[in-house]
């Protein structure tokens, strides 16, 4: 339940500090949520990773869709030479995904060993 | 906190934004900035707008004086409705560079030798070309003229308005995707670089001579020998004023310098240089039918500019109506106005007249220091000018260029056309850097209501040379090889001159109404193709080294015609007859000796021997037929232009066939490197034969037909193959009307029928949206690949409900 607030908290988050901020913004957010709720490192890499891999994810996809696919053929081809618009999208939520993960994950360590488990 | 780990992920997060937040070079490859890039609000998913965007909008600029509504068409083409005139210029602005930012931006990049700071040290001789051409020097004089001109200047400043409110309102996340994928921010916009478009544009079209390689060729053959390898005149040229019309005699006698003969035609002195040049094949098709020929009783205009075939295209099409006028056409984002197109009056249309306005002269300096040099008896001070060239990832880098009482000293001991070290010294006379106001001529075009309107317009512009078309609901036709023509003395300017003696300048313009010209003729049609545009009888020098066939066989078919339709002038536009073709085939038909050829040979004999003359896409004869004579031309000419390591232009086709036609012992057929005497016989067939090589290796790949041969393609500015469109069956080629080569084709076809309801077409292979994210980024080019047009729609402010409108931008004025 904590994973689950914690990863739409986190999609949330990073969608709003993008409509201000350069993309890495995503990064602070996803640090942030692992200051606010926290969980062990492993849960808080998790939630950085599964959250922007979903909200990168599913907004390129949604994107793409509504765009048939035109430029996602074209980019895909010139960046992965390979004409596959799931291919690029896929690789969207992947960094993010990393980006999200890892600095939710270094947020973890701000709290001694075991601390997460007493809130839980 | 648990520190350890907490650096430690720290240090990885880090690292890792750095690593995506910048691009980098990975095995030779420029890599974007992944993180920025794939991000869905921010990067190149931000590009990939939804199929069914709305593009309307309403907008407020404190810069227009008055509203303007803008209506887009299905095909995104905008008809624009200003209350007052120069807020269209304003708006024009405004949409180019909303749809064609990026490749405004490049060409001027380019024509400013600023590549460099894109793309890094590779582009660094195309800079260095472009800055020692003096193209910034060329473009700084034009924004000098403009400037003297209230009425340009004007236009000027609203367009470059519109252009910077459109960037003013981007940011990081709304960027056309190349900027994205190259990493650079757009610059703002200036008349400096509008001038600069008309630059560039002069030098696509009037950069083209090559004096460097006729001096290299006098150096190495005899003169009789020079002048059958590049003749004054072909027999087959048929000029753009018949043969055989009167010229009133010359208000300018060119007089040739008393040391021509010591210090010019008989020098043997060479050069080492090799240029970048522009495209030999920039060139087009225009004419114009009266109203007698057609089936209306209304003249006919059609115009289709061969040029470089790219994605985003040369052209915009654009509607523009103010209270004064209503114009259609294609313009050139980079400039205001409407290039080619018509109004409510007439139609007018260009292609390139290929003068030879750019000649070079030997300077002779006093020492390295190039301070002075030695000019009419006397040691003349020079002046310089230090380009600064900036170069993405390294030092900037300088070259001083000298600049001389002729021009700026292209050629000299620190720049050889990046050749190895060279001790001569060669100064540019280029028209284009005379001061002059080309944007004026257009913007009067498209204003013209009669012929002395057009003929009033065209006399401002100077540089490139363009032959102007012009055709009028009143019923006159007319064409003028217009432009600021030196009047030269016969092969003035064919050769490098020597720079230390006045009496080898240009020593005046050709007066303005002795330009060739031909106003509603008898014959019933005007045309041009790029051929010479009078014959030798035209009391001025002309040059050398025009195209004949085109014009030979449009000629043809327009004499022939009556009863003319605009579908005529369509069929007319597109067709793939070889006229070369017609009169080449029998001779190569006659000279390949069959009994030598094995049977594989004779299947693509027969192949060639039943050739319909056309160059269709799907023809193995036009292939076999191409390989054949390209390879006869390397044959005959590679000894003579291989003997020496010298620089040389091979002969026109044409020079080859007229000398074979004329005499069959034509003396370059032998091989001077072997001891026997080859015939006529013996080259064609070995001709055949390797082109049999070619072919069949082709063939077994199944590309053996002309459209996979040629392998057509229009290419993305940055050479992005997966934004360019590849592989397209399309017919033609050189020699043809529809003159569609690899890369390198009509990029705009238009037919004005001039009916008093006027009834045009027209289709540019492209789309209005730059954006390859678009759907409207290249949805034009499949219907010109079959050869098909749109019907165009010059609309009125009263059918702004019409069920053609899709989206309305409006303009207001105010803040």
């Amino acid at each position: 339940m904590k994973f689950i607030v914690a990863t739409i908290l986190t999609m949330l988050l990073s969608f709003c500090a993008c409509l201000f901020l350069p993309w890495w913004s995503i990064a602070i957010a996803a640090f942030a949520v692992s200051v606010l709720i926290p969980q062990a490192p492993a849960a808080s890499f998790l939630t950085g990773f599964v959250g922007l891999f979903l909200l990168w994810g599913l907004l390129s996809f949604w994107i793409s869709t509504k765009n048939d696919d035109i430029l996602a053929h074209r980019v895909s081809l010139l960046l992965l030479k390979s004409d596959s618009p799931m291919l690029l999208i896929l690789l969207s939520a992947v960094i993010g995904a990393l980006v999200g993960g890892f600095a939710a994950l270094t947020a973890a360590y701000l709290r001694p060993a075991g601390a997460a488990q007493i809130d839980k | 906190m648990r520190s350890i780990p907490f650096l430690i992920f720290g240090v990885i997060t880090l690292s890792l934004i750095f690593w995506l937040d910048n691009s980098w070079t990975i095995s030779g490859q420029a890599a974007p900035a992944f993180g920025k890039f794939l991000s869905p609000q921010e990067g190149l998913w931000r590009n990939a707008e939804p199929t069914d965007r709305d593009y309307s909008a309403d907008l407020s600029f404190k810069q227009l004086k008055g509203k303007v509504n803008v209506y887009f068409d299905e095909r995104l083409v905008p008809h624009v409705f200003a209350e007052q005139e120069n807020d269209a210029f304003f708006v024009e602005g405004y949409l180019h560079a909303k749809f064609r930012l990026w490749q405004m931006e490049l060409q001027v990049y380019g024509a400013a030798g600023r590549l460099s700071e894109l793309v890094g040290k590779k582009a660094l001789p195309l800079d260095r070309h472009m800055r020692r051409l003096g193209m910034v020097f060329a473009a700084e004089n034009q924004v000098k003229e403009v400037e003297k001109d209230p009425q340009t200047l004007a236009a000027c400043n609203d367009y470059t308005a519109g252009v910077n409110a459109y960037i003013e309102s981007l940011d990081q996340g709304s960027l056309p995707i190349e900027y994205k994928l190259l990493g650079y921010y757009p610059e703002k916009w200036s008349n400096l670089k509008t001038a600069l478009f008309v630059k560039y544009m002069s030098y696509e079209l009037a950069g083209q001579e090559n004096d460097f390689e006729y001096t290299n060729a006098k150096s190495v053959f005899s003169a009789s020998d020079f002048d059958k390898m590049y003749p004054l005149m072909m027999d087959s040229l048929d000029p753009i004023v018949p043969k055989g019309t009167p010229f009133p005699n010359p208000g300018v006698r060119a007089k040739i310098p008393a040391s021509a003969n010591a210090d010019y035609f008989d020098t043997r002195d060479s050069t080492d240089l090799e240029e970048q040049k522009p495209d030999p094949a920039n060139g087009s098709n225009n004419w114009a039918v009266s109203g007698a020929k057609t089936k209306s009783g209304f003249p006919i205009l059609c115009n289709d500019p061969h040029l470089g075939l790219n994605l985003p295209s040369l052209w915009y099409e654009i509607q523009i109506s103010t209270p004064a006028y209503n114009c259609y056409g294609v313009s050139l984002p980079g400039g205001p106005g409407i290039e080619i197109g018509y109004n409510d009056s007439c139609a007018f249309g260009e292609t390139t007249a290929y003068r030879d306005v750019r000649d070079y002269y030997q300077i002779t300096f006093k020492d390295d220091s190039q301070k002075e040099y030695w000019f009419d008896s006397q040691w003349v001070k020079t002046t310089s000018r230090i380009e600064q060239i900036k170069v993405k990832g390294e030092p900037d880098y300088f070259d001083t260029v000298t600049y001389t009482n002729i021009g700026p000293v292209m050629y000299d001991k620190k720049y050889n056309g990046d050749r190895g070290t060279h001790n001569k010294c060669y100064a540019v006379r280029w028209s284009a850097h005379d001061p002059s106001n080309e944007l004026k001529a257009i913007l009067q075009l498209d204003k013209s209501n009669n012929y002395s309107d057009y003929l009033a317009a065209i006399a401002y512009f100077h540089t490139p040379g363009q032959n102007f078309a012009f055709a009028s609901k009143s019923g006159d036709i007319a064409i003028w090889d217009q432009g600021n023509f030196p009047a030269k003395w016969k092969h003035q300017g064919d050769f490098v001159m020597p720079g230390t003696d006045s009496t080898y300048f240009w020593q005046a313009m050709i007066p303005q109404n002795e330009n060739p010209h031909l106003v509603n003729p008898p014959r019933g049609f005007v045309s041009s193709a790029n051929q010479m545009p009078a014959d030798t009888t035209y009391p001025y020098y002309l040059g050398l080294n025009y195209p004949i066939y085109r014009g030979w066989e449009i000629n043809k078919r327009l004499g022939a015609m009556s009863n003319i339709t605009p579908e005529d002038m369509m069929r007319l536009q597109t067709d793939n007859y070889n006229a070369f073709g017609e009169m080449a085939l029998p001779v190569l038909l006659k000279n390949i000796d069959q009994p030598k050829l094995n049977n594989d040979e004779l299947q693509y004999f027969d192949i060639l021997k039943t050739w319909n003359l056309r160059n269709d896409a799907d023809s193995r004869g036009a292939t076999i037929f191409v390989l054949t004579w390209d390879s006869l031309e390397t044959i005959v000419w590679s000894d003579e232009l291989t003997k020496s390591h010298l620089s040389l232009l091979m002969p026109e086709s044409g020079t080859l066939l007229e000398g074979i036609l004329k005499d069959s012992a034509f003396k370059f057929l032998d091989d001077i490197n072997t001891p026997q005497r080859e015939t006529l016989s013996d080259d064609v067939t070995l001709a055949f034969k390797k082109a049999v090589g070619v072919a069949r290796l082709a063939d077994s790949m199944g590309n053996l037909e002309w459209g996979k041969f040629k392998d057509t393609k229009i290419l993305n500015l940055a050479r992005i193959a997966a934004f360019s469109r590849l592989h397209l069956p399309v017919g033609g080629g050189s020699n043809c009307i529809n003159a569609t080569k690899e890369q390198h084709g009509p990029s705009w076809r238009m037919i004005v029928s001039l009916s008093p309801e006027t009834q045009a077409y027209g289709v540019y292979p492209g789309g209005q949206n730059g954006n390859p994210g678009s759907r409207f980024y290249d949805n034009f080019i499949d219907t010109w690949v079959p050869g098909k047009y749109y019907l165009l729609w010059m609309m009125t402010s009263s059918q702004a409900r019409d069920q053609r409108v899709k989206w309305k931008m409006t303009f207001n004025s105010g803040a």
